[in-house]
């Protein structure tokens, strides 16, 4: 369970975050919408340590991770696919998967998720020795979450997976978050697509310039008219 | 007229692997510029001052401790690798964060504080560094005379060379160096220890300065502190007319330079005068036909 009190974000003199609090229970998927430059990708980068709060407290199953090393973060079972991929472009695809596991040492386990990845994105198998920087965008975005199955996490969180992609293959992501957490791994999902976002969410929060302005499970959310008229585009 | 045909046959010859030799030691220094840029996107001026300092605790080594050659060179250049992982310590790690100016005006300062550092420790006067038989036989091979050393010289870069590809393609480390040369926050995400994977790049560019170092003083056994300024500068060229970044590019490059240097000092000796403006020539015309350099990759984004 990862939980966020208060939290506080300060860029120079943008104040990006101001004290949201969040929880993400154990096993479901919970999703952070909002608009552009309301703190969406702030949260995920402060919850994984590449941006340092000005206040506030993240814990993960009772620990404090404010502080905590990138590095230390990920190898605790929390991962982070960024926004735009981020795929290691001129990496082939199956050392893109191997840097996901780099810091684990259980060698059978790690070629068993290797298996698991191949198994939901046959297409990176078949360009496994491919350069990443060669793959279409909804391949890279494939990949950017097979190599983030392979840190094994406990945590998955996407920071916008659904950005430049077809609406074909936006579904198949969808799909896929849905089948990963029915695996057991607990999501939180950061979207400008509310609407795709909240019918996978159990669970969402609405993000307002720094602020948490509306909470609720996803469904209700998306029955909610400030919703509604917000982020899916409904007229009165 | 026939006389005069062999005579520069056997001239080009000797200026071959003399070339190669130079070429060979331009290399050596190149690659810690093109690697420590390809992650930290710095040049690190100090890198020709750190090619300084394996040279004279060689020399060191050999002259005031009576150590045997190859202990005395194996100590250096393990020393200078800690130094060049000290130095990023001190000078660049610090600035991580800073403005990428503040960083290079860093690079300069350690640069400048080396050189006149060796000159407080070391002293102003040029040193010469004893000679060793291996590497100081002249070998005849018909009218071509070679020191041995122009020889050894290619053949340890041929092997540094390989040992270096192969480490940065075929392992583990090597893969982590390539992902942080791509992408820093990325490999963060990917629980990859970033400082380490710094420290061993400049580890293994001080290294291969500091053998670069010790070859030179073989070759040109005149060692003073601001022996590194030259070759820094020279080197620093070669890794960009060879594409910066790219390992492959700076042994490119760095063959390119010492080959046009020799040849022109040797066919054309009425503009010996002028050969390091070759050098700057060189890399204008690169710059202006392939600004990424021979080997280097056009930059581009893919949204």
């Amino acid at each position: 369970m990862l939980r966020i009190e208060k939290l506080s974000v300060h860029y120079g003199g943008i104040h990006a975050l101001q004290g949201i609090s969040l929880e993400v229970p154990e096993g479901k998927i919970v999703t952070l919408i909002g608009a552009n430059g309301a703190g969406k990708s702030t949260t995920l980068k402060s919850i994984i340590g590449l941006v340092k709060p000005s206040s506030g407290s993240v814990t993960w199953n009772g620990k404090s991770l404010v502080g905590t090393q990138t590095k230390d973060i990920v190898e605790s079972g929390i991962v982070l696919v960024p926004e735009g991929r981020r795929v290691f472009a001129n990496l082939s695809v199956d050392e893109n998967l191997s840097l996901g596991a780099y810091a684990r040492s259980d060698k059978a386990e790690t070629e068993a998720d290797r298996r698991r990845v191949f198994k939901l994105f046959p297409r990176l198998e078949d360009r496994k020795k491919q350069k990443a920087g060669t793959l279409s965008g909804g391949e890279q975005q494939m990949l950017a979450v097979g190599r983030a199955i392979m840190t094994k996490p406990k945590l998955l969180m996407m920071d916008e997976p659904s950005l430049g992609l077809a609406p074909i293959v936006v579904k198949m992501i969808f799909d896929i978050i849905k089948e990963i957490n029915a695996g057991g791994t607990t999501i939180l999902l950061v979207e400008q697509n509310a609407k795709a976002a909240l019918e996978a969410a159990h669970y969402g929060y609405v993000l307002e310039t720094g602020r948490i302005t509306l909470s609720g499970e996803g469904r209700q959310l998306l029955a909610d008219d400030r919703v509604r008229k917000a982020y899916l585009g409904e007229a009165e | 007229m026939r006389h005069k045909d062999i005579m520069d046959l056997s001239t080009f010859l000797q200026q071959l692997t003399n070339a190669a030799s130079l070429g060979s030691l331009y290399s050596l220094i190149a690659i810690g510029y093109t690697m420590v840029y390809g992650i930290l996107r710095l040049i690190n001026f100090a890198h020709g001052d750190v090619f300084m300092l394996g040279a004279y605790v060689a020399f060191y080594g050999v002259a005031s401790f009576a150590l045997p050659w190859w202990i005395a060179f194996i100590v250096a250049i393990g020393l200078t690798g800690l130094f060049g992982i000290l130095l990023e310590r001190i000078a660049y790690r610090p600035l991580r964060d800073s403005p990428r100016i503040s960083l290079m005006i860093s690079a300069i300062g350690a640069s400048f504080l080396i050189e006149n550092l060796g000159v407080v420790i070391f002293g102003g006067r040029p040193k010469s560094f004893p000679s060793i038989p291996l590497f100081d036989t002249v070998l005849n091979f018909g009218s071509v005379s070679v020191l041995s050393v122009s020889l050894f010289i290619p053949a340890f870069t041929l092997i540094i060379l390989f040992a270096l590809l192969f480490i940065v393609n075929r392992t583990k480390t090597g893969m982590a160096m390539r992902a942080v040369s791509t992408d820093v926050e990325a490999a963060r995400l990917m629980a990859i220890d970033v400082n380490k994977v710094i420290s061993f790049t400049f580890g293994i560019g001080s290294l291969l300065a500091a053998l670069g170092g010790i070859m030179w003083s073989m070759k040109y056994p005149q060692l003073n502190p601001l022996m590194g300024i030259m070759p820094g500068l020279k080197c620093f060229i070669a890794a960009v007319i060879g594409g910066i970044g790219n390992i492959a590019g700076a042994v490119l490059g760095g063959f390119l330079l010492g080959f046009i240097e020799i040849m022109v000092a040797a066919f054309l000796p009425a503009l010996t005068g002028y050969r390091d403006a070759f050098s700057f020539v060189l890399l204008i015309l690169v710059l202006i036909v392939k600004p990424s350099g021979l080997l280097g990759k056009k930059q581009t984004v893919k949204v």
